[in-house]
């Protein structure tokens, strides 16, 4: 059974001092998988992920690679390998001199070592980089050399820490449909950190959001998007629209809000037993569940005015402001195309139904009068 | 000695001439003496008398011999209005560097002197007709020895007994090699004359003091560190001044200064007007006045050693008296050995002498 | 150190900055150059008799006849170079460690501690050895105390003790350019050598040492010259057989009155001392201005 796992930790915690940076963590990340942790900054996932590497050790709790305990197991080794924040290539050797450090650290004989580099050189798409030096690089290319450097010892675990952060946007789109490729060719299971969401969303099987130490939710992207488990994932994955309120009433499939900006809304209870008459409660609805000009009967509806055209090709949108209380809403405007001609001062109807809309018990206590 | 130590490479010469410069154009402002003198020849209490008397403010420079002639070297023999170096230094650096200027006789007091002494320094520092000095203080050097520890060191030679290995020190300078010379039966002032004559007796001395070498703790260069090693008892038999004998003696009835048989070596320090004296009034009111049998007594306490002025010892301290006598029975003082002029060349010679004495290994 | 001359502009600009290097050379003329040039032309004559000089090369001669000089040259330099290997590699782990391993106020308070020696000058310093050294000194006292030697040692007087008041007096020339070279090496280079399965040595060896080189390069030549040019140190802590180079110049100039040949040794060892850095950073595979700048 444990070893199905490449990677497991069980109640891994870490404080310093009296602050607690990782809470009581237990992950299983089976075989070849992209595993992602998503969170944001100064949520512990560095911590986390160099208790992984060995550059830390946990102040309680277990961590197993490949079934058996690394424990007071030493960075060098551990069958891991970390990609690390910014890099961290080596300035003193030229791109095959780094590709190489590790193998002629585990006494590769010379042949073997020059293959191995040219096959990985070229695997992450750079066969020629070899007597470059490392600031003759961009930094895509550095990227890839990063990680050719670690997947040339066939580690069996790759973590990497936001390698994409420092680049720009456009390359960073482009890496991460790079990445995930690479993994599904080669196999590796990657521990991936980062606190954007899109990419965790489209790189990984599984994804785990972390939130002041502690894991949220574990689960697809799929599921993190449309079913999240807590406040904090339904806010911090993807985008919505909310509202603070309290329960006013319902029944074992719907619970009604009160909104405290007014009016009212209906949402899906979701199994959350806990949620009573007159507690406080956040109120999550995406901006692409919102119907404009919906049919009459939807579960909630209301008008609004436009602000703001926000045009971006498939994903324009539109900045809205309830008619009645002023509360400020995103929509997302179809890529059909349809509502094309809204422009800002129109006013028009929202709709959307009971299982597009969440509620979570709020984090701050009462609703906020 | 201490004083002069540093970095001398390629700045030594330009920093020299800056230094002079500097002096030059703080010189005479007020009417000012510079004094370029001995630890101990112008006491405080002696400064201020004169300062009463005269209104002249005096500045004193500590030095010694090798560094009053390089300080007047480089400044061409400015920068000090009155220099005290050893009688036979004067005349060879004032024919190599004509550093010196004559002393006009009649504005010393001559009655102040010891006659015998005056003369031997007249002559001795006689150049081309010229006198370039006048005697001030006098002492000899021989041997500083702890009689619990050392008894039997009765000559130079004698610090080379296997008794007190380890436990000697002596300077790396000439008067170790005149002294061992005389110790061992040659006789060096002879042969001050006669280049080849002199190089062998450096020879024979060498290979004695190679051969001492490891006897010897360390080479001492300041007086002070030398009366620390004596003190603590790490050596106990030196070569050195009578007046650090007679200092430990106050401490340490066990220690004094012994004449050697061989006899104890005699300098004379003198007053020599540097070439470019700004002030040579003051030079001989100083002159004048110091030779005061009870200032120079004073400028004997201070000093530890006798003068050249006539009556003084009236006025000397009791002990001090005690402790010369003590040191030189009067067989001994005939025996003292007076450095006579050192003819120009000699100093190279004595220099590689020393230099390989140094680079020797001990053992 | 003065490249000023290679920017290029108007005419007005160039004379501005001409006037704003004028400090510089002058302090270059008149306190480098001039003296290097009078000694260069005193080293050049020979003393024929009073007060008369001429051209000759006889006090280059006297250096290389006399094996004295020559021994006494060589001495220095292989005791400056054995001084300056032994302080880097004191000073390495001790500046590795202020630099990487301490944090916070520990970090000042210990590279204080290398500043501290520096408060007094050398002469107190040296005598501080003495003091501890001697065989009638502190830690001959202790050792009879505490019963591992039966009389007084004598610490003072021998080459291990001019190397120990050496790579004292030196340490803090190479802790500081370390330190600073060490603080600028990003921590995550050398844990990215353990990921990849180095170990103490070879991070050290391939990571940590060729990141550290110009400051090594630059510690090492300051060591060096400080060494080569001291007095005090090997005279006092030598003692009778310290044979020091500059004892010789000293000696030449000041009791010798021979500023002749004292003029040729200190040509001699300026060439020394040049050459010897020079072979350095050929090895070391460094260049001056990468060093100095
Ligand atoms: N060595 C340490 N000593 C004390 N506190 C630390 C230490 N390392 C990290 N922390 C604290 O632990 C918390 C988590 O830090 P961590 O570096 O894991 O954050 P992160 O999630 O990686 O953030 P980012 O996305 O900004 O990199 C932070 O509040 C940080 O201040
Ligand atoms: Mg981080």
């Amino acid at each position: 059974m444990a070893d199905q796992f490449d990677l497991e930790c069980r109640n891994v915690v870490k404080t310093f001092d009296d602050f607690t940076a990782v809470n009581d963590i237990s992950l299983a990340i089976p075989k070849g998988s992209f595993f992602s942790i998503l969170g944001p900054s100064g949520c512990g996932k560095t911590t986390l992920l160099r208790m992984l590497a060995g550059f830390q050790a946990p102040t309680s709790g277990d961590i197993l690679i490949k079934g058996a305990s690394v424990l007071g197991v030493p960075p060098n080794r551990r069958p891991v390998n970390m990609v690390f924040q910014h890099l961290a290539l080596f300035p003193m050797m030229n791109v095959a001199e780094n590709v190489a450090y590790g193998l002629k650290r585990r006494g590769v004989d010379k042949a073997t070592i020059t293959q191995k580099v040219n096959e990985t050189l070229a695997r992450v798409g750079l066969p020629d980089a070899g007597p470059k030096q490392i600031s003759q690089l961009s930094g895509g290319q550095k990227q890839r050399i990063a990680i050719a450097r670690c997947l040339v010892l066939d580690p069996a675990v790759l973590l990497l820490d936001e390698p994409l952060g420092a680049l720009d946007l456009k390359l960073r789109e482009h890496m991460k449909v790079e990445l995930k490729q690479l993994q599904h060719e080669i196999g590796t299971t990657f521990v991936y950190i980062t606190h954007d969401q899109s990419e965790a969303l489209v790189m990984s099987d599984q994804v785990a959001v972390m939130n002041a130490g502690r894991f949220e939710q574990v689960g697809a992207p799929q599921d993190l998007y449309y079913n999240p488990k807590t406040a904090f994932v339904a806010g911090f994955v993807g985008e919505s629209n909310r509202w603070h309120g309290t329960v006013e009433g319902g029944d074992d499939h719907k619970i009604e809000i009160n909104l405290a900006s007014g009016g009212k809304v209906i949402a899906k209870r979701d199994g959350q037993t806990n949620l009573v008459t007159g507690q406080g409660v956040d109120v999550f609805v995406r901006p692409e569940a919102i119907a404009i000009d919906g049919t009459e009967g939807a579960d909630n509806s209301l008008s609004a005015k436009v602000d703001n055209v926000l045009f971006n090709g498939a994903a324009s949108s539109l900045q809205v402001r309830e008619l009645v209380t002023g509360h400020e809403m995103t929509v997302a405007l179809p890529q059909t195309g349809a509502f094309a001609s809204v422009k800002a001062g129109d006013e028009i109807r929202l709709s959307w139904s009971v299982e597009q809309t969440r509620c979570f018990a709020s984090t701050e206590g009462g609703a906020g009068a | 000695m201490s004083k002069k130590h540093g970095a001398l490479r390629g700045s030594l010469l330009g920093l020299t001439a800056i230094a002079g410069m500097v002096a030059f154009t703080s010189a005479a402002q007020s009417e000012e003496l510079r004094l370029l003198t001995w630890g101990g020849y112008a006491p405080d209490e002696v400064v201020e008398l004169f300062e009463k008397e005269t209104g002249i403010d005096v500045e004193v420079t500590l030095s010694n011999n090798e560094d009053m002639i390089s300080k007047l070297r480089a400044t061409g023999g400015g920068g000090f209005d009155l220099a005290q170096p050893s009688q036979d230094r004067i005349a060879g650096a004032q024919l190599e560097y004509g550093i010196y200027k004559p002393i006009d006789l009649s504005k010393v007091d001559a009655a102040k002197f010891i006659p015998s002494m005056l003369d031997a320094t007249k002559t001795n520092t006689t150049v081309e007709g010229d006198v370039y000095g006048v005697p001030h203080v006098w002492g000899t050097s021989g041997l500083i020895v702890d009689k619990s520890k050392a008894a039997n060191v009765a000559d130079y030679t004698d610090l080379c007994a296997p008794e007190v290995a380890g436990k000697v020190s002596y300077r790396l300078k000439r008067p170790t090699l005149i002294g061992f010379a005389y110790a061992m039966g040659l006789d060096p002032f002879a042969a001050y004359g006669d280049e080849a004559k002199y190089q062998e007796i450096l020879d024979a001395v060498e290979a004695k003091l190679i051969d001492c070498k490891s006897n010897v703790k360390t080479y001492w260069e300041g007086g002070d560190a030398l009366l620390n090693l004596v003190r603590s008892g790490e050596v106990v038999a030196a070569m050195a001044w009578d007046t650090g004998g007679w200092k430990l003696n106050n401490d340490n009835a066990d220690i004094t200064f012994v004449a050697p048989k061989s006899g104890a070596l005699g300098w004379i320090d003198t007053f020599a007007l540097p070439r470019k004296t700004k002030n040579e009034d003051a030079a001989y009111k100083w002159i004048n006045f110091v030779m005061q049998p009870e200032i120079a007594a004073k400028i004997t306490a201070s000093a530890g050693n006798f003068t050249a002025s006539k009556g003084a010892d009236e006025f000397a301290d009791a002990k001090l008296k005690a402790q010369f006598q003590g040191s030189f029975p009067p067989a001994d003082l005939d025996n003292i050995k007076w450095y006579p002029t050192v003819p120009a060349g000699l100093e190279v010679l004595e220099g590689k002498t020393l230099d390989r004495v140094k680079a020797a290994q001990s053992n | 150190m003065s490249k000023t001359a290679s920017i290029t502009g108007g005419s007005a600009f160039r004379f501005g900055l001409l006037l704003l290097a004028m400090p510089l050379l002058l302090w270059l003329f008149l306190l480098v150059i001039l003296p290097h040039m009078d000694l260069f032309l005193v080293s050049m004559r020979e003393r024929i008799s009073y007060g008369k000089y001429e051209f000759s090369l006889i006090n280059y001669i006297e250096f290389f006849a006399e094996p004295l000089y020559w021994n006494t040259y060589v001495r220095t330099a292989v005791m400056s170079i054995f001084a300056t290997i032994l302080t880097l590699v004191i000073g390495f782990p001790v500046s590795y460690y202020i630099a990487k391993v301490m944090r916070g106020k520990g970090k000042n308070a210990l590279f204080l501690m290398c500043l501290i020696p520096f408060w007094v000058s050398e002469l107190v310093r040296t005598f501080g050895w003495m003091i501890l050294l001697r065989e009638s000194g502190v830690i001959s006292n202790f050792l009879q105390w505490a019963g591992i030697a039966d009389g007084p040692v004598e610490m003072l007087y021998n080459d291990a003790a001019i190397m120990v008041g050496l790579v004292y007096t030196s340490m803090l020339f190479m802790v500081v350019p370390l330190v600073s070279v060490l603080d600028s090496l990003d921590d995550s280079l050398i844990e990215a050598g353990y990921d990849l399965g180095g170990n103490a040595f070879t991070v050290t060896r391939d990571i940590v040492i060729p990141h550290a080189m110009p400051g090594i390069a630059s510690g090492c030549i300051v060591v060096f010259m400080l060494t080569l040019g001291n007095y005090l140190t090997p005279n006092l802590l030598g003692g009778k057989d310290s044979l020091w180079f500059t004892e010789q110049i000293y000696t030449q100039f000041i009791t010798r009155f021979n500023w002749e040949s004292g003029s040729a040794f200190g040509f001699l060892l300026l060439i020394l001392s040049s050459a010897i850095v020079w072979i350095g950073l050929k090895l070391s595979k460094q260049t001056l201005s990468e060093t100095v700048g």
